[in-house]
């Protein structure tokens, strides 16, 4: 099914029979399998409404990501929260839609400085799995008039209700960036280098530190943004401090090695199950050494300053490394997600970090209320 | 404003209820004495008062978890509060409710600089919170005007914004973690030192939902490395599209101002006259401020300006010592209590899409001729959050009533421009009935069956943030 209405979409979840398998651009095949009729949102498409004057965009949720980028960058202005496309790491197909990346909640580098997908989400419209239409937000930037149900639709991967309308706040593309470079740190090192530049009060938009593995030679890369001759200071201000010895990337070569870093595109073509984890930063380190010591083969990009572990996993026998993974994030706090496993993997695995007991109660109390009939994505996050 | 009648059979049950929290808590700590339960009569929403049962004021998560456990087995309602200064009446008692006081929490549990956070218990005010770490050189960001005052536990209820939000963000956007208190005192944990959530937002969803979820007795918050510098400058117009129409030009031109303040003539003269800040006679007023390093702000105020000039400002004033900033800034915050002086008022913070602004102004202006009640307004333009002050005499009867209806034809009004009952101050009580404006019938159910998920005998603070119709057969008390 691909309505192209909201009125169609819920109609079509109210007279659905069975389960549905609720998708966007279907670009992000993540979590657990699921069967049942595909309800795609995709046909839900255009933007409704664009003020730069007042920071705004609202757009069905169907509406293609490239075509809202496309329209804000002709005025200046992006998706801040720097969105992933999965189809790099995935090697999925089809266009990705503002829609899915709500839903999933999905941000890039910069959500270290600026904040996530869900800072960013001033307003939902959706259909909940009984078939209501239904409204929370709105499309201003401060909004406290009830519960924020915006924030649980967004990372709800379509369990709650199916997103008809977006609303979010967009901000301007600074007049330049530059990277800070440097090469052969170990993470340790590099952590601890990004968590002093982070620390700094020079506005950094992304710390990330790829593993020797990755690239042949390990890279810690500190990126700041804004008006030119701010950009230029600062480089010279960390280049005293926090990031001595690293060197300058300007213009398009630093933006090409942060779109490198959000698409985790480095580990498109290397074989192995690929976690997504977030943990205290300066755990990160000990993590990875933890699954060293475990004899768990594995390469890893750090974002975040560490805060966001992307870990491919290679070798590590029937469960992709889940058991020494979710051991690491027992022991430090944080979660891990499955983002790219077999099938198999992913039927017998659980992909979502699975909640304490009392959480879990909420969550399961929380798909009760709002998909009632338990059809919409079912057993998706576990 | 009505509230639900109390239950004779708490009454009643009073000496008990009493005793049984006596058992988990110091005897200093169980204030029940009806000349002292008083102090907990009211918020900062003075124009309703009611002493509660009695007040409890745990100084531990177990604490809490223990008087929860006993109000939830009994029946009785709790209405948690901070430090009591919800201007929406957020912790306004019912005769039968259990005050839940979060003074004595107020230990810094740890801060952690390498990771950028600290984690405190909720007891503890916002500006303390800068206050245990700005020696390292950071700061909590969100800085509601009653910072010095207002409980972390508080802003979590009402997702408390401030003058900084603009680049900062709210509550919601540096809060990381919380421990939280369920209403039968189980003890959750959700979030911590990493960032977003593993499964549901859930942390997202009890931000801002006005202590009807839980008690939140420690928070991991983020923290942040202070700029090198701030500095305002101030912008006088002849009227308030005009003015508008810079903010917008600002924001487009793609310069992102820690602050951007808006203050109409009626506010500029109540100012003038109170604090004597020196500022110009004129329309419309905007308060500009960025930050960064000398050179930065040389640059950012420079492009601010040139915008600025092509609006034909009537004045133009770039402050040029720390004296001269605080001058600025001195207007700006005493606004609220040189309004006071004129006469009682009533604060609203409706928030509007900024293009609306100068419609809203000039619909407000009307209204006030309407009403026969004049009115002030002082707001976050750079986020369309206004916070029309409407004046009026606590003494002549009906005044009150005149101005609640002047408040809400305000209240409506944003929402019919796209925007909301309140960006930042939260429903409570005041805004309850006027949930109906902003969301349909099944947008409220929607909101209500997620209380009935944390609080299925809906025990915690039932009264609030939804018309008293649509909550009858849910709750306690």
């Amino acid at each position: 099914m691909r309505p192209e209405t909201e009125a169609d979409l819920a109609e079509a979840v109210a007279s659905a029979k069975g389960h549905l398998r609720v998708t966007g651009g279907g670009t992000r095949d993540i979590g657990k399998p699921v069967s049942g009729d595909e309800l795609s949102a995709a046909g839900l498409s255009g933007v409704s409404l664009y003020e730069p004057g007042a920071l705004t965009l609202v757009a069905q949720s169907g509406t293609p990501v490239e075509e809202i980028e496309a329209l804000l960058a002709a005025e200046g202005q992006r998706l801040a929260f720097e969105p992933m496309d999965h189809r790099v790491l995935l090697g999925t197909a089809g266009v990705p839609t503002i829609g899915g990346v709500i839903a999933a909640n999905v941000s890039g580098p910069r959500r270290i400085q600026v904040g996530a997908a869900r800072d960013f989400t001033l307003g939902v419209r959706f259909v909940d799995g009984r078939g209501q239409v239904l409204k929370n937000g709105g499309r201003v930037m401060k909004n406290v008039t009830g519960y924020d149900l915006v924030k649980l639709m967004a990372g709800s991967w379509g369990t709650l209700g199916v997103l008809s309308e977006v609303s979010l706040k967009v901000l301007a593309i600074p007049e330049a960036e530059a990277t800070l470079v440097a090469r052969g740190k170990d993470s340790v090192a590099a952590i601890k280098a990004l968590a002093a530049a982070l620390g700094s009060p020079f506005d950094i938009t992304g710390a990330a530190h790829l593993d020797a593995g990755v690239l042949g030679e390990s890279e810690t890369r500190v990126r700041i943004e804004g008006l030119e001759g701010s950009v230029a200071y600062r480089a010279r201000m960390l280049l005293q401090g926090a990031c001595s010895g690293f060197e300058v990337v300007e213009g398009d070569a630093s933006a090409a090695m942060w779109r490198q870093v959000r698409d985790v595109a480095p580990f498109a073509e290397k074989e192995g199950t690929v976690w997504r984890v977030s943990v205290k930063p300066s755990d990160a380190p000990v993590f990875t050494n933890a699954l060293s010591a475990q004899g768990v083969d594995h390469t890893a990009i750090y974002d975040w300053g560490g805060g966001l572990m992307w870990l491919l996993v290679k070798n590590a026998g029937g469960d992709g490394g889940a058991g020494a993974v979710r051991a690491q994030t027992a022991a430090l706090g944080g979660h891990a997600t499955l983002v790219r496993g077999t099938r198999a993997l992913r039927e017998m695995t659980e992909v979502f970090e699975p909640e304490p007991a009392p959480v879990a109660a909420l969550t399961r109390g929380l798909r009760a209320k709002f998909d009632p009939r338990g059809i919409l994505n079912p057993g998706l996050m576990g | 404003m009505e509230m639900p009648t109390p239950d004779a059979t708490i009454l009643e049950r009073k000496d008990r209820i009493v005793a049984r929290l006596m058992s988990v808590l110091p005897a200093d700590a169980v204030i029940h004495d009806e000349t002292e339960t008083r102090a907990y009569e009211c918020d900062a929403l003075t124009a309703y008062r009611c002493p509660p049962l009695c007040a409890v004021l745990p100084a531990s998560t177990q604490e809490v978890s223990a008087v929860m456990k006993i109000c939830h087995e009994e029946g009785v309602p709790v209405v948690p509060r901070g430090a009591g200064t919800s201007l929406a009446g957020g912790a306004l008692p019912t005769a039968d409710s259990v005050i839940l006081g979060v003074a004595r929490l107020n230990d810094v549990i740890d801060t952690d600089y390498e990771n950028r956070f600290i984690r405190v218990q909720t007891g503890r005010t916002n500006l303390s919170v800068t206050g245990a770490v700005e020696e390292e050189g950071f700061f909590y960001a969100p800085d509601p005007s009653s910072q010095l005052a207002c409980a972390i536990a508080g802003n979590i209820a009402m997702n408390s914004g401030g003058a900084h939000c603009l680049k900062y963000g709210v509550t919601t956007n540096n809060l990381m973690g919380v421990t939280m208190v369920m209403a039968d005192g189980e003890v959750v944990k959700i979030g911590g030192a990493h960032l977003d959530s593993g499964g549901l937002d859930l942390l997202g969803l009890v931000c801002g939902s006005e202590g009807q979820l839980g008690v939140v007795t420690e928070a991991t918050l983020r923290i942040l490395a202070k700029p090198e510098g701030a500095r305002p400058v101030l912008i006088g117009f002849d009227t308030n599209e005009v003015a508008g129409e810079c903010v917008s030009d600002i924001i487009k031109a793609g310069i992102l101002p820690v602050a951007i303040e808006f203050m109409d003539r009626p506010c500029i003269r109540a100012t003038e006259a109170f604090a004597h800040p020196g500022y110009p006679d004129c329309e419309a007023l905007l308060i500009i401020e960025v930050e960064g390093s000398p050179e930065e702000i040389a640059d950012q105020l420079g492009r601010i300006k040139a915008i600025a000039q092509k609006h034909n400002p009537v004045e133009l004033r770039e402050s040029q010592s720390e004296e001269e900033s605080a001058k600025i800034w001195l207007g700006r915050k005493s606004a609220f209590g040189a309004m006071g002086q004129i006469n009682d008022y009533m604060c609203l913070d409706g928030t509007i899409p900024v293009n609306e602004l100068p419609y809203v102004l000039r619909r407000i202006g009307e209204m006030s001729e309407e009403y026969g009640l004049g009115v002030g307004n002082v707001f976050h333009a750079g986020d369309g959050n206004m916070h029309p002050l409407i004046l009026f005499d606590a003494n002549k009867p009906g005044d009150l009533e005149k101005c609640e209806a002047f408040g809400a034809d305000v209240l409506k009004l944003c929402v019919e421009v796209g925007g909301c009952l309140t960006g930042e101050h939260g429903v409570g009580v005041e805004k309850r009935d006027l949930m109906t404006a902003q969301y349909t019938p099944q947008d409220l159910e929607a909101q209500l069956s997620v209380k009935d998920v944390f609080d299925p005998k809906w025990v915690l603070n039932p009264a609030k943030v939804f018309p008293l119709a649509a909550t009858q057969s849910r709750r306690a008390g």
